[in-house]
């Protein structure tokens, strides 16, 4: 198992944040962590990889402690964060060496890589460029080969395709598949139902708890859903999944017109189609601005 | 160690490229050196005298050689009447008028006390007490050197300005100067350098990476240490070329304990920068709880003896109070570290707990 967590915990005063999640990740698995803002997937997240100290339950990634074993997590994984997460003020190949020599690879390595990357995403033309003439979807694209850029056994995708047009977000997902092909552990928040859809397992998590985890098809077939979106509109709001089966119909309308009715959680995007994504990218907007405060927004949903 | 560098690069990149912060802080000493060297001086210089003396003597005339001879007067007018001074005065043509009694020699040689009358424009009052101060230590000096012709003897008390003969306000400036450049150099660009960090949000992605705090910390701190201390070399450089300002000390020493202030701000900038999350919070920070303090209450400006009793013991917590006693203690007396070991002691302690509170309040972000 590349990650395990077991009953992992983090409160901030009195509000858990996260509430005891368990869950594991296998090699070369493309895993979602689905749910609301505020649910609880960022910080989730930045416990796994160092940023946030659990207060209780047990992880390991890639085999290490969460707790003691900070240097090897550190080595071994990946991350590409909400906010963007490359240098502006640098070019394409400044902050690609810059990488590079953090994660201590060697001069021949990274020129090496830098080439096939730029091929990769056909950036050679832009390699001196500073990366803030980029427009958003190349550098979302840059920034997760820039991540892969050590080749470390799990990368961990903090919503990646937040504000990114529809195209480019079904571009990125193919590079998440050579990732995952190649052998590598996807971990990956979003909150566009969707992508749900392209992970190998998800988990949808509401309040701080996994509400669901599983294959999107168990998922859909459990909650007699057609789509991921109709599942997590189901969980999400907490009448409803209090008795999954009654509210069906209802949920089903709110998700077919375009009927906000599922507006106590706003934020999410509840477009099946990427092709419909305006009123998604305008929803990101707020996800992105307000996502550092995973918690404190959970705190009012 | 090229894992640091890689590190280090970026940091200088990002320096270089931005080329208006680049060129404030390259600009900044010799403009500030200007600017307190020409316009904010205290001294007086080339005081426009007009004498009234209406039965010249030889007595009379060795008193205005005196005046004229110092350098600091220039005497625009000899009056035979005090007619004229008030217009002399109201049009600016006269700063001071030294007025001799009629018959002056003789009422000396006389034995009796012939009278002088000294007058100043105070309209600015620092400037009119000064002048006067000036007129009666000349005047003064030529009558203690009567007094020793005729052998009389009497105690005098002799006033002697040292190490700062003319007064230069220059003089005392340039070393509150450096420690305010190196403050701002190195608190507040490495607290905005490392908010900018947080803003951004890449400060995440390096707390994930492989690179240690104290090479984050060491990364961003190294090319404003550099800046730093390129900057107090070229204030020294400036003030001593245009202003001539003395170096009587030891050139390495002072480098090494502007070093140690460096160290003492750089501390200060990566707290700042912890207790911030933009980059606006961070400067209002630095220049309000940093460079407000390093002007008024170092002794920069103001003298910490003119100030309240209650606030002196403040000033004793503001790095750069003792900065300026090392500094102004190499620069114009040209002592060395036997003299100056008590400053250094407490620059040092304060660095100390500054760097391992920096590295503390970093680390404690990552949990």
């Amino acid at each position: 198992m590349m990650i395990e967590a077991k009953g992992l915990t983090r409160r901030f005063g009195d509000f858990a944040a996260v509430d005891g999640i368990t869950f594991s990740v296998g090699e070369g698995e493309v895993f979602g962590f689905l749910g609301a803002n505020g649910a609880g997937k960022t910080t989730a997240m930045r416990m796994l990889i160092g940023l946030l100290a659990p207060t209780s339950g047990e992880a390991t990634v890639a085999g290490f402690d969460v707790y003691r074993q900070q240097d090897g997590i550190k080595r071994s994984i990946g991350y590409m964060s909400q906010r963007f997460s490359l240098y502006d003020d640098l070019t394409v190949r400044e902050n690609i060496r810059l990488y590079g020599g953090i994660y201590g690879l060697t001069d021949a390595q990274i020129r090496d890589r830098t080439a096939a990357l730029l091929a990769r995403l056909e950036l050679e033309h832009a390699a001196g460029e500073r990366v803030q003439r980029l427009p958003l979807g190349w550098k979302q694209k840059l920034a997760f080969a820039v991540a892969l850029l050590h080749e470390p056994a799990i990368v961990f995708l903090d919503e990646p395709t937040g504000g990114v047009d529809p195209v480019t977000r079904r571009q990125f997902w193919e590079m998440i598949y050579e990732a995952a092909h190649r052998g590598t552990t996807v971990l990956v928040t979003t909150h566009y139902m969707d992508e749900a859809e392209y992970c190998d397992r998800v988990s949808i998590m509401v309040a701080g708890r996994i509400a669901a985890l599983g294959t999107p098809a168990e998922l859909k077939a459990r909650f007699h859903a057609a789509s991921m979106d109709e599942v997590f509109v189901r969980l999400a709001r907490p009448s409803d999944s209090a008795d999954p089966d009654a509210s069906a119909d209802t949920s089903t309308d709110a998700s077919g017109g375009t009927s906000t009715g599922a507006s106590a959680d706003a934020s999410i995007n509840t477009s099946a189609d990427p092709s419909t994504d305006a009123p998604g990218s305008a929803s990101t907007g707020t996800a992105t601005a307000s996502g550092d405060d995973d918690a404190g927004a959970g705190d009012g949903g | 160690m090229s894992v640091f560098l890689a590190f280090l690069r970026k940091e200088f990149a990002h320096i270089l490229r931005d080329r208006r912060t680049l060129l404030i802080v390259l600009a900044l000493p010799l403009m500030q050196v200007l600017l307190f060297g020409y316009a904010i001086r205290n001294e007086v210089t080339d005081v426009r005298l007009v004498v009234v003396d209406s039965h010249p003597d030889a007595v009379t005339l060795d008193i205005r050689n005196r005046l004229g001879g110092t350098g600091l007067f220039h005497i625009v007018a000899v009056e035979p009447t005090e007619a004229r001074l008030d217009r002399l005065f109201r049009t600016g043509k006269a700063q001071v008028a030294v007025i001799f009694q009629p018959g002056f020699g003789d009422l000396l040689s006389r034995g009796q006390v012939p009278q002088v009358q000294v007058i100043t424009d105070a309209a600015e009052p620092n400037t009119g007490s000064r002048m006067q101060a000036y007129v009666t230590q000349v005047i003064q000096a030529w009558q203690m050197e009567r007094q020793d012709a005729a052998r009389a003897f009497r105690i005098h008390p002799a006033v002697q300005m040292r190490f700062n003969p003319t007064l230069k306000s220059v003089n005392l400036f340039v070393p509150g100067l450096i420690a305010l450049v190196l403050t701002l150099i190195s608190a507040l660009m490495t607290a905005v350098s490392l908010t900018r960090e947080k803003e951004t949000g890449t400060m995440e992605i390096l707390l994930v990476s492989p690179l240690r705090p104290w090479q984050i910390i060491s990364g961003k701190v190294l090319p404003y240490l550099v800046l730093g201390w390129a900057s107090a070399i070229s204030t020294l450089v400036a003030a001593r070329v245009v202003f001539r300002v003395p170096m009587r000390g030891s050139v390495p020493l002072f480098l090494a304990e502007s070093l140690l202030y460096v160290l003492v701000s750089l501390g200060l900038g990566v707290l700042i920068s912890s207790r911030t999350t933009s980059q606006r919070a961070a400067t209002m920070g630095a220049l309000v709880g940093l460079m407000m303090p390093t002007q008024l209450l170092s002794g920069f400006v103001f003298p910490l003896e003119s100030m309240p009793a209650w606030l002196r013991p403040a000033t004793n917590l503001v790095p750069a109070r003792w900065f300026v006693v090392i500094a102004r203690g190499i620069m114009l007396k040209g002592v060395g570290i036997t003299y100056l070991w008590r400053e250094t002691l407490v620059l040092a302690l304060m660095a100390a707990v500054l760097l391992v509170l920096a590295i503390r309040t970093f680390r404690v972000r990552l949990e």
